[in-house]
């Protein structure tokens, strides 16, 4: 963990009557296959004491459930828990759920409305009883309470905080979280986390911005003296600070003013899917009141076209079919938007080719799968686009600039006219 | 057989569809705005407001209610991978 801190072996007490009861994974360096950590991560629970009992928040990985019942019967005993919050369902965070339920079968389980399938997912059976909560629902521990705010897609659907206003503390979840294990535990004493915070927000919460805006609204009028998070370090220093964070991370990216925005990518061996480029731009341009851009996806790494992506309301993908299929940098670019919010964007395809020209069809499949829609159908040019298939590339443009600003006409179609 | 006419409100396109149709064998070909998760009914992806015409959809399945209710749906929501047109006029647009 790079500090010559011992692990706390017992709970740590993170505010009177709440206790961190987690565990430490140092030796972790991918995360659920697309995360890195430089040095490992932890899994965080928490023991909030009542006067009616026992609060149990979260628990851990499987594998560190040793830890976290060592931790857990340091400040109570199994029969004083009443009730366990489940803030998120993942595996890393519900590992010792099972064991945790037969050491203290009285206890009442309290999910996100949104996890009711997850948690049969995920224990499988119908037997589990549970009380499924919301935004406005509370449970009193007799001197304190539980207050439960919906933050959906924070980032699974069941995903929620738990706020103890007594104490004014807020268990987040993963919001606010990041892999970074230090023992030190507080944000005010460990080292610098800055880029694991960011870098976690950027993998994981970045797909959900307008979702961590609206998490940010229920969750600023809140008076918060300290950020439980359920993986990193625990936020007591300026916790305010990290909601700010989050602010900044979730801003809307656009370019320019109002203005819808248009972006036309193409790769091309020959010129032909560069020809066809260019007129699908000049079409978008020549329907006015769109933005558009124009780009060789051979003139740069995938990470900025990604951004760009992300600020865009509409994409046309050009490529060229080679061997049956799109060629690797369309890939390389449309197996790289999962990391941000593409879903009811306008896509379009189109693109030269050979013998059998594939590509266009491909893409727009893709481009759908991403939950992307493609109200326009792609046009093909075999090999050098002739002018009537340059005038379908612009017309192509036109169209999605008439989706993208509502001037698309009204239309009534049969069925089978779209076979 | 009897035909419908299911208007994606937010494109603006009516198209004339078979009986027995279901909204997502219309609306990803005309580019309509709504999108598409496990298209098994489950995930609530696409979830649809129904403006009008809500009774000319075959009533939701038992699985199809138990989804819209978990996912807190208003009602006069269905889910477009699983809502099957009747007949007569249907309104509908993205949640």
């Amino acid at each position: 963990m790079g500090t010559a801190a011992r692990t706390p072996e017992g709970a740590v007490e993170v505010a009177p009557g709440v206790h961190w009861i987690g565990a430490f994974d140092p030796d972790l360096r991918i995360f659920d296959i697309i995360l890195r950590t430089a040095n490992g991560t932890s899994y965080h629970a928490y023991a909030v004491r009542g006067s009616g009992g026992v609060a149990v928040i979260d628990t851990v990985k499987e594998e560190f459930a040793d830890e976290f019942f060592r931790r857990l019967e340091s400040v109570a005993s199994y029969d004083e828990i009443r009730v366990i919050v489940l803030n998120h369902l993942e595996p890393d965070h519900t590992g010792a759920l099972p064991e945790l339920l037969r050491r203290a079968p009285q206890a009442r389980l309290y999910i996100s409305t949104r996890a009711r399938s997850m948690l049969k997912g995920l224990l499988g059976g119908d037997s589990l009883t549970y009380t499924a909560v919301t935004t406005g629902d509370s449970l009193s521990l007799g001197d304190r309470n539980l207050q439960f705010l919906q933050t959906p897609y924070l980032h699974w659907p069941d995903t929620q905080c738990t706020y103890l206003p007594e104490a004014g503390i807020l268990f987040s979840g993963d919001l606010f979280g990041c892999h970074f294990c230090d023992r030190r535990l507080f944000d005010d004493v460990v080292g610098d986390f800055r880029f694991s915070f960011d870098y976690y927000y950027a993998h994981i919460m970045r797909p959900f911005g307008a979702y961590v805006r609206e998490a940010l609204a229920l969750i600023d009028p809140l008076p918060i003296r300290l950020i439980a998070p359920a993986h990193g370090p625990v936020l007591r220093g300026e916790p305010r600070r990290h909601l700010e964070r989050y602010r900044v991370l979730s801003a809307p990216s656009r370019y320019g003013g109002q203005e819808p925005t248009l972006l036309v990518f193409y790769i091309s061996a020959y010129g032909n899917t560069r020809h066809m480029a260019e007129a699908v731009a000049a079409g978008a341009e020549s329907a006015g009141g769109v933005r558009v851009s124009l780009y060789d996806l051979e003139g740069s790494e995938v990470a900025p076209f990604v951004d760009l992506i992300e600020g865009a309301d509409g994409i046309v993908i050009g490529s060229p079919t080679i061997n049956g299929d799109a060629v690797k940098p369309v890939w390389d670019l449309l197996s790289s938007l999962a990391v941000v919010g593409v879903r009811g964007k306008l896509g379009a395809a189109f693109g030269s080719f050979g013998w059998s020209g594939e590509a266009v069809a491909m893409i727009e499949d893709r481009l759908r799968g991403l939950k992307l829609r493609v109200p326009v159908k792609g046009v093909r040019a075999k090999l050098v686009p002739t002018a009537d298939e340059l005038a379908e590339c612009t017309a192509l443009g036109e169209a999605m600039a008439q989706h993208l600003t509502g001037r698309n006409e009204a239309k009534s179609i049969d069925m089978a006219a779209l076979a | 057989m009897p035909k419908a006419k299911v208007t994606f409100e937010d494109v603006g396109v009516t198209v004339t569809v078979p009986a027995g149709t279901r909204l997502i064998e219309v609306s990803e070909k005309i580019g309509a705005g709504i999108t598409y998760g496990c298209r098994e009914g489950e995930c609530c992806t696409c979830l649809t407001k129904v403006v009008s015409g809500y009774e000319n959809l075959a009533a939701p399945s038992l699985l199809e209610d138990q989804v819209l209710k978990d996912n807190l749906a208003p009602s006069h929501h269905r889910l477009a991978c699983q809502a099957q047109v009747l007949g007569g006029e249907i309104v509908v647009k993205p949640a």
